[in-house]
């Protein structure tokens, strides 16, 4: 959003000059119609996201560590002790490691995304949520804003993971890359309705992180990121089709590996389905909020 | 430009419910500059949240611009710049970035919005900073720049909810000097919230706010004549003496005796007296180390209406952030 042109010294003297014409109150700018103003709402507030991931790029190189460590630490030192990895549809198998990895990926989206609605408690800590507030927009045009925002950083963190794909003896065609980038966004814009949603009525970041963490682990652990979904204890295997994120995995899985649990169809009816209902609830809550 | 008609603000509490704003009506003029002056919790902010409808009201109407708030919220928005009291910017965002991210949501096209910026940038002395990061801003320089942003839209209204808050004196007054400049150029309705009484001295029309009611309106020049035309303060040892005596000789005062912060005691001088106040003088049977008089402030009206003070201003100041 920077303005190089303004820096030059010939357009100074411009500046200087009596413009007050341009803010009287005569000149107040037309109201748009809602559609426009959302739209428009929701692209400022989306930009507004990426240039603060732009400006934190530090962060985003630090987040990618804790994905590495479970994939060269934790995956090499179960991979010899474990047996070829695969079973459900597929029919196919792979060492650990390579097993784990879509699951990684998932993992490193579902944590940033998860976050993502701390974002929306920090503007109501720091007062800025006020500002974008008592702005002509409508309050559903702000949570979709900010779960686009919350979604792309989280895909971008899991594009990087996946991008080490080499590594793990994958070579999917690019089709099926293509298709997992796709889940990513799926499960990106999942995962942050369900932050904003706990993040719409907090008034506290340190209360979101709290409870956020009681929620993020079980998630991951039962979603069949780590393990194969087809020889689990009864009481796993119900917990993880409980788990939205099992949908995620397998679709990652999918498109990366060919090893699913489920067929695609249901991985993305499931996935959607709550996609709708957790950002219909945040929407709803949000625009009820005092 | 506002009008107010019986508003009512009543919040739910763990022990019932409270009357934030209890039944005020008003009417801003188009140009005016209009303040309400009251302590903390009178309902100022509560009225404002109401004005750009953040808060719905429980009874009662207010307009803005002939619209009603309530019916065509973002009409009214559009025509409202507001400055709030805690900070709103984007720290982590470049001022210019703040400006941008403002002008597009008020449906500013590019070359306008750079336009309005640059120039505003530059009346309230910020251009050089416009790509520094707000962090790097003291609370004075933050405060203009949120000015800056309040005004990019052009606001028909301008609202500054106690727009010094935390300021050192020299940035008050420093912000003060920027809002009246704009103000005297551009010319549009400016409601402001204050609880420092020299902030509501300059306006055209001030409401005594207390307990969610408006006390008294009126400009600042008749709110001090009601007083009566002269204030006397009075140093002495016995200060509860001197209480009786003055209630006893003039029932009138009653209301109206306070102590300053140096311990003297002052009351305006009472209508229901032919007494000079050097005839007072001379009837107070108790030792007066010192003795003055002054024409009332709006300290003196407030204390009027309310029966209570303001408190001292200076209790509510932060040291300016340090760059």
């Amino acid at each position: 959003m920077k303005d190089k042109t303004l820096d030059s010294p010939l357009d100074r003297p411009m500046d200087r000059m009596d413009q007050w014409a341009l803010i009287l109150p005569s000149s107040t700018a037309p109201l748009a119609d809602r559609m426009t103003r959302d739209l428009r709402g929701i692209y400022t507030l989306w930009l507004r996201d990426v240039i603060r991931l732009w400006r934190d790029r530090i962060r985003l190189i630090g987040s990618f560590v804790q994905p590495l460590l479970f994939l060269f630490i934790l995956g090499s030192g179960l991979s010899p002790r474990l047996g070829a990895m695969g079973g459900g549809g597929g029919g196919r198998t792979l060492g650990y490691q390579d097993f784990m990895f879509p699951g990684i990926v998932g993992m490193s989206v579902l944590f940033t995304a998860s976050f993502a609605g701390v974002a929306i408690v920090w503007d109501r800590e720091a007062g800025f949520l006020k500002e974008v507030l008592v702005a002509p927009l409508s309050r559903t045009a702000v949570v979709i804003g900010k779960i686009l925002g919350g979604a792309t950083n989280s895909v971008i963190q899991g594009s990087l993971i996946l991008s080490l794909m080499p590594f793990f003896h994958l070579h999917p065609p690019l089709m099926d890359i293509a298709g997992a980038f796709l889940v990513m966004v799926l499960i990106g814009l999942t995962q942050t309705s369900v932050g904003i949603l706990l993040g719409v009525r907090m008034t506290s970041s340190q209360g979101f992180m709290v409870l956020m963490n009681f929620i993020i682990l079980p998630l991951f652990f039962m979603s069949g990121a780590l393990y194969p979904l087809d020889r689990l204890p009864h009481w796993l295997s119900i917990a993880s089709r409980l788990d939205p994120m099992t949908y995620g995995i397998d679709l990652l899985r999918n498109a990366l590996t060919g090893i699913h649990y489920y067929s695609v169809s249901a991985d993305v009816l499931a996935l959607s389905s709550f996609l709708m209902a957790m950002s219909f609830l945040s929407i709803y809550l949000f625009n009820k909020a005092d | 430009m506002v009008d107010a008609d019986n508003l009512v603000k009543i919040y739910q509490t763990r022990s019932g419910h409270r009357r934030a704003v209890d039944g005020i009506s008003f009417h801003v003029g188009e140009g005016e500059f209009f303040s309400f002056l009251g302590p903390n919790g009178a309902g100022k902010t509560t009225t404002i949240g109401m004005m750009v409808a953040l808060l719905a009201p429980t009874s009662g109407r207010i307009s803005i611009d002939g619209l009603d708030v309530t019916r065509n919220p973002h009409e009214v928005r559009q025509r409202i710049g507001i400055i709030f009291q805690e900070p709103s910017l984007d720290d982590r965002l470049t001022a210019w970035e703040n400006l941008e991210f403002h002008g597009r949501l008020y449906g500013l096209a590019g070359p306008e919005r750079k336009k309005r910026s640059s120039f505003l940038l530059e009346v309230m002395g910020l251009y050089e900073r416009k790509n520094d990061l707000v962090k790097t801003f003291s609370g004075g320089l933050k405060r203009r720049l949120e000015i800056v942003r309040g005004l990019v839209h052009a606001p028909r209204l301008l609202i500054l909810d106690e727009p010094t808050l935390g300021l050192d004196p020299h940035s008050r007054r420093n912000v003060w000097e920027y809002i009246h400049n704009v103000r005297k150029k551009v010319g549009m309705t400016v409601f402001l919230t204050t609880h420092y009484l020299e902030e509501a001295d300059g306006s055209d029309r001030v409401a005594i706010i207390n307990h969610g009611k408006i006390v008294a309106l009126d400009s600042p020049a008749l709110l001090k004549k009601s007083l009566g035309p002269e204030v006397l303060n009075i140093l002495v040892g016995e200060k509860e003496a001197l209480r009786k005596f003055l209630v006893d000789e003039y029932p009138s005062l009653s209301e109206s005796i306070r102590e300053e912060p140096d311990g003297s005691i002052s009351f305006p001088m009472p209508f229901t007296s032919r007494d000079s106040p050097w005839e007072m003088l001379k009837k107070i049977p108790i030792q007066i180390t010192q003795a003055s008089i002054r024409r009332p402030n709006l300290d003196d009206v407030f204390i009027k209406y309310t029966g209570g003070d303001l408190g001292d201003p200076g209790t509510n100041m932060k040291p300016e952030a340090i760059q």
